[in-house]
């Protein structure tokens, strides 16, 4: 499948991230200071350059679980905590909103304009610090650069690797739900009315050419669709209307954002399965942790600020009763890996581990899904 | 037009569980009848896995990503042919034994170009073709049986990645040819099949990815990215007619080749099914509509005619776990 994928996934995922986290802070009333410095460290993290250049290096996409690590670590990039539950709900909100847009999207090359809409969107929350917005216009030109010259039918295969990487996810998020995006078995509303995309015609018209090309016959069907003629395209420029509206910020207003989590049960089957077979690419996905977290520089906090713990449920006895509830089969456990024989590795993530051991103020209990090396020597 | 003449209602019948589900892949369901049997397996692709399914099918596991399954009936023996980033493997048709494993060179391409082979088709009852996503397609020459398959010819005239691969259903006129190869650019060429393989036309694309294609009594039927479904002329390489079928890409087309019916199934979640024909006095190629199912809520990635007149169809979807089966009543 693609290997020009993962940008993609990483770009769209972490501007949902920022998105929830955005809103999260407002509900939760953090102090404007406090919440920029959260927002402002994380999106510093994230488009950092050595960072931005092992990503985008034409490679395999890794599984929901080795994702999960980075985000989780992205999360933590400043003053800011979350419990495991908290970073459960995250993800599962974040993972489900990329792939309703990936669906959605009208053709393939779509997938590029919610990549812009998210950046565009980033750029707005860090308006007010210019060395930042640098960063991420670098990212938005590599993202042109890569991405700008190709053709459909290549665009097709990354939003078909990227639907594989989503397939099975069924976790029903309550703002879809209300919007009737959703349906109450997790699946997504594909509506058959709307307009075409560019370049799409509205079906109903057949047309018949005698053997020197000449129209000779024309006809017209019908179906239950409604469809109507598009808007304009969207910019791939730098800057300009893109015109698609997923992508664009679904939190914006102020409003508790649950998920639930019970899906159908033939969905948590298959999860199951994947969660108890072993994972032939276990290695490669260490390899690939280890070079992006390396990459990943976690600034310590400075001694005046004081972290706080985020909750993504309304109260704490809701996340607590979420951790105790969370199926087994939804569960982000670390990939279940043979210990690695090679010494030279363990010690490389020791010390890269070592490199990203942040403040004090972490909790004392190291969640299963953060301490790599811990997770070998347990095996 | 009056299409209650010819819309003989299909009623939609007892769907098949699947293990997991179906992945958003062209093409991505294979139907192979065993009439003797009164037997009909299915096939799709989820991912690593191969789901296959009958009566008293099993699933099938691997550990490479999958891009296609597909059976290949040829006169002395049915082989499955999967496709996938590492190589192509043929086993005999029930999945039992692997006959044969083709890798793919993957030290040869530049690592930002994705490598996988994808396009299945058997011809001339002795070859199989499997298309690349360099463009070539290789040629196997199949024994009648045991595992002593070789690749007897590569063809090197796609530029882009190979879609799908479509051999002559009925009887081809002089000239025709019996192979047809699409690409992802929307070029399609036509081939006469043989000891050695000669290209007989070069249908230039127009700008579309065409993901799906069928060859019938010397007319090329093909699915395109901007859900239009085009016939051409095999012979001459000429468009006889244009279909704009649906609001979104093409994933699978399906010929009945008794009687000439056509089925598409795209990401707008429509199925329609199409008669085929020509104008005995004008030798014009004719294309009308028969019957629209709208499944709710899918994608449709797969859809095949389950028997040759095109009575009864199966179709499924990204995410689905299951193969929805219409017949007609």
């Amino acid at each position: 499948m693609s290997a020009r994928t993962l940008p993609l996934l990483f770009l769209n995922l972490g501007g949902e991230m920022l998105y929830i986290l955005d809103q999260r802070l407002r509900a939760q009333s953090i102090p404007g200071e406090k919440a920029r410095k959260v927002m402002n460290d994380i999106i510093t993290t994230m488009f950092n350059k050595k960072f931005m250049e092992e990503l985008f290096k034409p490679q395999e996409l890794y599984s929901k679980k080795a994702l999960r690590t980075v985000y989780d670590r992205l999360a933590h990039a400043s003053i800011m905590r979350l419990n495991q539950a908290s970073m459960d709900k995250l993800y599962d909100l974040m993972t489900m909103a990329f792939k309703y847009q990936v669906l959605l999207c009208p053709q393939p090359k779509d997938v590029l304009l919610v990549t812009f809409n998210h950046l565009d969107a980033i750029k707005d929350f860090i308006r007010d610090a210019p060395s930042i917005l640098n960063q991420v216009d670098e990212t938005f030109r590599l993202l042109i650069e890569t991405y700008g010259s190709l053709s459909a039918g290549e665009f097709q295969l990354i939003r078909q690797t990227l639907l594989i990487f989503f397939q099975d996810m069924h976790i029903r998020v309550s703002i879809f739900l209300k919007e009737k995006v959703q349906n109450s078995n997790g699946r997504f509303v594909l509506p058959i009315s709307g307009p075409v995309p560019c370049g799409t015609e509205i079906p109903g018209l057949i047309r018949m050419f005698n053997h020197n090309g000449d129209e000779v016959k024309r006809t017209e069907f019908t179906t239950d669709g409604n469809y109507v003629i598009p808007q304009r395209e969207g910019s791939f420029d730098l800057y300009g209307d893109r015109v698609l509206k997923l992508g664009t910020n679904m939190y914006s207003v102020t409003r508790p954002v649950e998920t639930h989590m019970a899906g159908s049960s033939k969905s948590l089957a298959s999860r199951a399965k994947e969660n108890t077979a072993p994972n032939p690419l276990a290695k490669e996905e260490m390899n690939f942790l280890a070079r992006l977290i390396g990459g990943l520089e976690i600034k310590k906090p400075g001694g005046s600020e004081t972290g706080f713990r985020l909750n993504l449920f309304t109260t704490d006895e809701e996340e607590e009763h979420a951790a105790l509830t969370r199926p087994e089969e939804l569960s982000y456990k670390v990939i279940n890996i043979e210990a690695t024989q090679e010494p030279g590795r363990q010690e490389e993530l020791a010390r890269i581990l070592g490199e990203l051991d942040v403040a004090e103020q972490r909790p004392a209990r190291t969640a299963k899904g953060e301490d790599l090396l811990a997770l070998m020597d347990g095996l | 037009m009056a299409a209650a003449d010819t819309d003989r209602m299909y009623r939609k019948e007892k769907s098949i569980p699947l293990k997991s589900s179906s992945s958003a892949l062209y093409n991505n369901l294979s139907v192979l009848r065993l009439p003797d049997k009164q037997l009909a397996y299915f096939t799709t692709v989820h991912s690593t896995a191969v789901n296959m399914v009958s009566a008293s099918g099993d699933g099938l596991s691997f550990s490479h990503r999958l891009l296609q399954a597909a059976w290949c009936v040829l006169p002395s023996r049915v082989l499955l042919v999967l496709t996938s980033q590492k190589g192509i493997q043929m086993y005999e048709s029930d999945g039992s034994v692997m006959v044969y494993w083709h890798a793919l060179d993957v030290m040869e391409r530049p690592p930002a170009q994705a490598v996988f082979a994808r396009g299945i088709a058997a011809a001339s009852g002795r070859f199989i073709c499997v298309g690349m996503s360099s463009g070539l397609v290789l040629v196997f020459d199949i024994p009648p049986k045991g595992t002593n398959i070789t690749v007897s010819e590569v063809l090197e005239e796609h530029r882009d990645a190979i879609t799908d691969i479509a051999a002559e259903l009925g009887r081809p006129p002089d000239g025709a040819g019996d192979l047809v190869t699409a690409d992802d650019s929307g070029t399609l060429c036509t081939w006469s099949s043989g000891e050695e393989f000669t290209l007989l036309h070069k249908i230039p694309a127009f700008g579309c990815t065409c993901s799906s294609v069928k060859l019938w009594n010397g007319i090329v039927a093909a699915g395109y990215g901007n859900g239009q479904i085009r016939l051409y002329e095999a012979a001459t390489g000429v468009l006889r007619a244009e279909v704009n079928a649906h609001a979104r890409w093409i994933y699978a087309l399906d010929l009945a080749p008794l009687t000439g019916k056509l089925l598409s199934g795209a990401e707008d979640s429509f199925v329609h099914i199409w008669k085929l024909s020509k104008n005995l006095d004008t030798e014009d190629i004719e294309i009308e509509h028969c019957h629209s199912e709208c499944v709710t809520d899918t994608q449709i990635c797969g859809a095949r005619f389950c028997d040759p007149e095109g009575n009864s169809f199966a179709v499924t979807g990204y995410d689905l776990s299951e193969i929805f089966r219409y017949s007609q009543v």
